[in-house]
């Protein structure tokens, strides 16, 4: 079993846990991922490692109730504990000194750029921030950002902290003025997506993408993408890829495989015995 | 009673089985086992020839004779014991085991009736054993030697096993959150139930060997890091695990699964019982399984309990196919449908990205190839269209990457495969043996355990040495 030491709410529907694992916290670098499962019953479910503290032996993750299994998540509260925590998954981020590198994070995707950000500074680039949500109620991790950023932007879809539109305009801004020479980029499909079309082809464009997944160690192949039109397995091949070679709707696509039995999951039980789920409440 | 006066019964006493047309429906084992009479007049089958040549037809050599004959005279105990001296896992063995081209193909009564049914009185037998409630802890003296075990499918639980027995401190570092390997995550409830599965593995802690679930290889600690780590030999059996798929166009689509990610879905994760378990599966009305082994069959037959119409496309025909017969035969009465001699060449898609359909094309048999079996030809321009909402690939799998990616020193074959030697699984490195899957490629539990066990013994000649 692996504890939750900490729970904050970031923002509405936003948390962050710490999680005891202190063999994977040993372990963790930039760009990887855990994959995690509440109980008996629970779905297999990956997040990235927002930040690891080998010596407290702790992983953090930072999440968004999307379906059920991170609403149940939502609900859990610090001192229970999971079922299962295996990790750390996937490749880690190549971090290099490139000069300068512009670090893009959208919504909850503000939280697995931190760690790659805080180790391309470390390793003497210069790193501008971009981070975007909806409204500022949803912005998170800005002050982290700050941190270990030269120069941090900030955009909200309706203006009501930073610049109003989205990153992308932002990064299309400091193209025409700025020599970048690499760009990471994660958050939703369409913003990363949005991303890649604005940065030319000549700038390497990393974005973490988030398929469907089951084992997260290459076992099934649910994970597929198509990069450079040949297929990978994301879990061990990636997350991370160059951008500009991902075929983007063969991602949107594969993402609804479940649409109809994830709706159906979240409302079965709702409201029955012992659920605490909280959302019929709210609606 | 003298053997030689008494009449040979021509056929195998019949396993008793769920009907077809109920367990179409549901997960429960089909095949429900011998009582101790049928097991006890089966057994009485075995005429106790003298050169006994079903013993060459196991791959671990169990003493098949003896603990037939052990049955016959109800000494069940003894028998279990005959067995366990070769076997750890005759409960999983007996089961699964592709007897007719192993013990029972050498069985002199099956040169002219059919064998002995060897593979079910060892089932019986073990789960005779199983429902005594008997099991012991065995007396252990530790030896103060550690021992990394990597995959906790059947070979590394019988070297486990093994080692354990001789005092080692064995750790098995298992990827997945349960341990077992394909035996849980690939062969299905209703032909291996998991609770036998889980009473062989705690049969297998009580020796003292610590199960670490959830521990990937070479992502949380490498095989040289475990060396450094004060691990005094480890053995890989990671297995087969990465699926193939065919490199045609739409397999991309939704509604396309390699077998591995239908049945893990569905053994591992319970996706039968969703939304009880959290995950989801979706079969639709009509399935096509594209293969003709074990994992094809199993996928088959889950989809077609999941509720579709299940059909298999294999390439070459009935007689080549790869899979246990008794599997092919269980397949058909429960009414999946064969299409022989075919192979995908397109899978086809709605606007929504999910597939609608199935292209293939058609093939004759041509000239036998090395492995003797007749290789299929494509017949020009015969190609035919079947509608689909799911394709199963169960086209094969390869070694998983990740424990040789991490290693450099440990020597593949171009394949992938950790080149191991075949008696005791040495390694390109000092103290690191390989076995099953992950050496011969996909195989047999069988073959999987046999190499198990002989890098256990390889494992204490080399630690008992080097002292
Ligand atoms: C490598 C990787 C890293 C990830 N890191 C994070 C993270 O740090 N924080 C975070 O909040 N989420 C992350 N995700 C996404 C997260 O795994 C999903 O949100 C989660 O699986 C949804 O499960 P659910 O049961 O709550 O929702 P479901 O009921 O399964 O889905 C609800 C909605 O979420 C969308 N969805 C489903 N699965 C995914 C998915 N895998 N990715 C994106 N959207 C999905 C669907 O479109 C659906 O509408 C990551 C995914 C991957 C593959
Ligand atoms: C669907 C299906 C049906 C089959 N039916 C039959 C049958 O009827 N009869 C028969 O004899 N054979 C059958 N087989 C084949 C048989 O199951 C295999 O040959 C056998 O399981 C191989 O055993 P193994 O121990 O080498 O590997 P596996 O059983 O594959 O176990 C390997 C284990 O290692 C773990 N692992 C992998 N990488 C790592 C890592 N880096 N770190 C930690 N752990 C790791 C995996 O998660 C897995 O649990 C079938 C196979 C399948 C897939
Ligand atoms: S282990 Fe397999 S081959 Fe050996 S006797 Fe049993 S069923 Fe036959
Ligand atoms: S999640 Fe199964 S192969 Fe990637």
């Amino acid at each position: 079993m692996f504890a939750i030491v900490l729970k904050e709410e970031l923002a509405p529907k936003i948390k962050l846990f710490k999680v005891l694992a202190p063999e994977i916290a040993r372990k963790a670098q930039p760009g990887q991922f855990i994959i995690l499962r509440i109980d008996e019953e629970g779905e297999r479910i990956p997040l990235t490692i927002a930040d690891f503290d080998a010596a407290a032996g702790t992983i953090t993750i930072i999440f968004q109730e999307v379906g059920k299994t991170t609403d149940l998540l939502g609900i859990m509260e610090q001192g229970d504990s999971l079922l299962d925590f295996v990790g750390p998954l996937g490749m880690e981020s190549e971090i290099e000194n490139y000069g300068t590198v512009v670090c893009i994070g959208g919504g909850v995707g503000v939280a697995p750029v931190f760690p790659i950000a805080r180790a391309l500074q470390e390793a003497g680039n210069t790193v501008i921030s971009i981070i975007g949500a909806r409204n500022s109620e949803l912005l998170i991790w800005k002050q982290e950002m700050n941190q270990i950023s030269s120069k941090l932007h900030v955009a909200t879809d309706d203006g009501s902290a930073g610049q109003k539109g989205f990153v992308s305009d932002v990064l299309a801004e400091i193209l025409d003025s700025t020599q970048v020479d690499r760009i990471i980029a994660i958050g939703p499909v369409p913003m990363m997506e949005a991303v890649c079309k604005v940065a030319p082809e000549s700038i390497t464009t990393m974005v973490s993408l988030n398929p469907i997944m089951v084992d997260g160690t290459g076992m099934c192949g649910a994970c597929r993408v198509e990069v450079n039109r040949q297929t990978k397995f994301a879990c061990v091949d990636g997350p991370e890829f160059d951008g500009h070679q991902v075929n983007w709707d063969l991602v949107k696509m594969r993402a609804k495989m479940f649409v109809k039995e994830e709706k159906e999951a979240l409302s079965h039980r709702c409201g029955e015995g012992e659920c605490q789920c909280h959302r019929k409440n709210e609606k | 009673m003298s053997q030689e006066k008494r009449k040979i019964i021509p056929k195998k006493h019949p396993m008793p089985y769920q009907d077809p047309g109920v367990r179409c429906s549901n997960f429960e084992e089909v095949a429900l086992g011998y009582s101790e009479e049928t097991a006890v007049l089966e057994a009485n089958r075995c005429i106790q020839c003298k050169n006994s040549p079903c013993i060459d037809g196991c791959p671990v050599g169990i003493d098949i004779p003896a603990f037939i004959k052990m049955i016959a005279e109800r000494d069940f105990a003894g028998a279990i014991s005959k067995i366990k001296e070769k076997n750890y896992l005759p409960a999983i063995c007996g089961r699964v085991c592709p007897q007719e081209s192993q013990c029972e193909a050498k069985c002199t009564i099956g040169k002219k009736n059919e064998p002995v049914a060897i593979g079910r009185l060892e089932r019986f037998i073990a789960d005779w054993e199983m429902a005594q409630d008997l099991e012991s802890t065995p007396e252990i003296t530790p030896n103060g030697k550690k021992v990394a075990i990597v995959g906790s499918g059947p070979s590394g639980l019988t070297t486990a096993a093994c080692l354990g027995l001789k005092g080692y401190q064995v750790t098995v570092f298992e990827a997945l959150h349960v341990a077992g390997g394909v035996l849980i995550y690939g062969i299905p409830e209703f032909r291996l139930p998991k609770k036998i599965v889980a009473r062989e593995i705690e049969n297998i802690s009580r020796l003292g060997v610590d199960i670490r679930v959830n521990a990937v290889v070479g992502k949380l600690n490498s095989i040289d890091e475990l060396l450094e780590q004060g691990y005094d030999a480890v053995y890989i059996g990671t297995g087969a695990g990465l699926p193939y798929f065919m490199n045609i166009p739409g397999e991309n689509l939704n509604g396309v699964y390699s077998a591995n990610e239908f049945l893990t879905r569905n053994n591992l994760m319970k996706a039968y019982k969703f939304p009880d378990y959290l995950t989801p599966i979706r079969v639709g009305d009509r399935v096509a399984v594209i293969g003709g082994g074990n994992v094809a069959m199993d996928s088959a037959r889950t989809a077609l309990r999941l509720g579709a119409e299940s059909n298999i496309i294999y390439r070459r025909t009935i007689k080549e196919m790869p899979a246990r017969h008794e599997e092919v035969e269980h397949a058909m009465e429960e009414g999946v449908q064969f299409e022989y001699l075919a192979s995908p060449i397109e899978i086809k898609g709605n606007e929504e990205g999910r597939v609608t359909s199935i292209i293939c094309q058609k093939y004759e048999l041509g000239e036998p190839d090395e492995s003797g079996r007749r290789s299929p030809v494509a017949i020009p321009g015969e190609m035919f269209e079947i509608p689909v909402d799911t394709v199963i690939m169960a086209i094969g799998q390869g070694p998983n990457p990740l424990v040789p990616q991490t290693t450099p020193d440990l020597n593949t074959n171009k394949w992938g495969n950790i080149i191991a030697d075949a008696e005791t699984g040495a390694t390109s490195m000092k103290g690191v043996y390989a076995g099953g899957d992950v050496v011969t490629g996909a195989a047999t539990v069988i073959l999987a355990m046999g190499a198990g066990k002989g890098a256990a013994e390889a494992i204490d000649e080399y630690l008992q040495g080097s002292k």
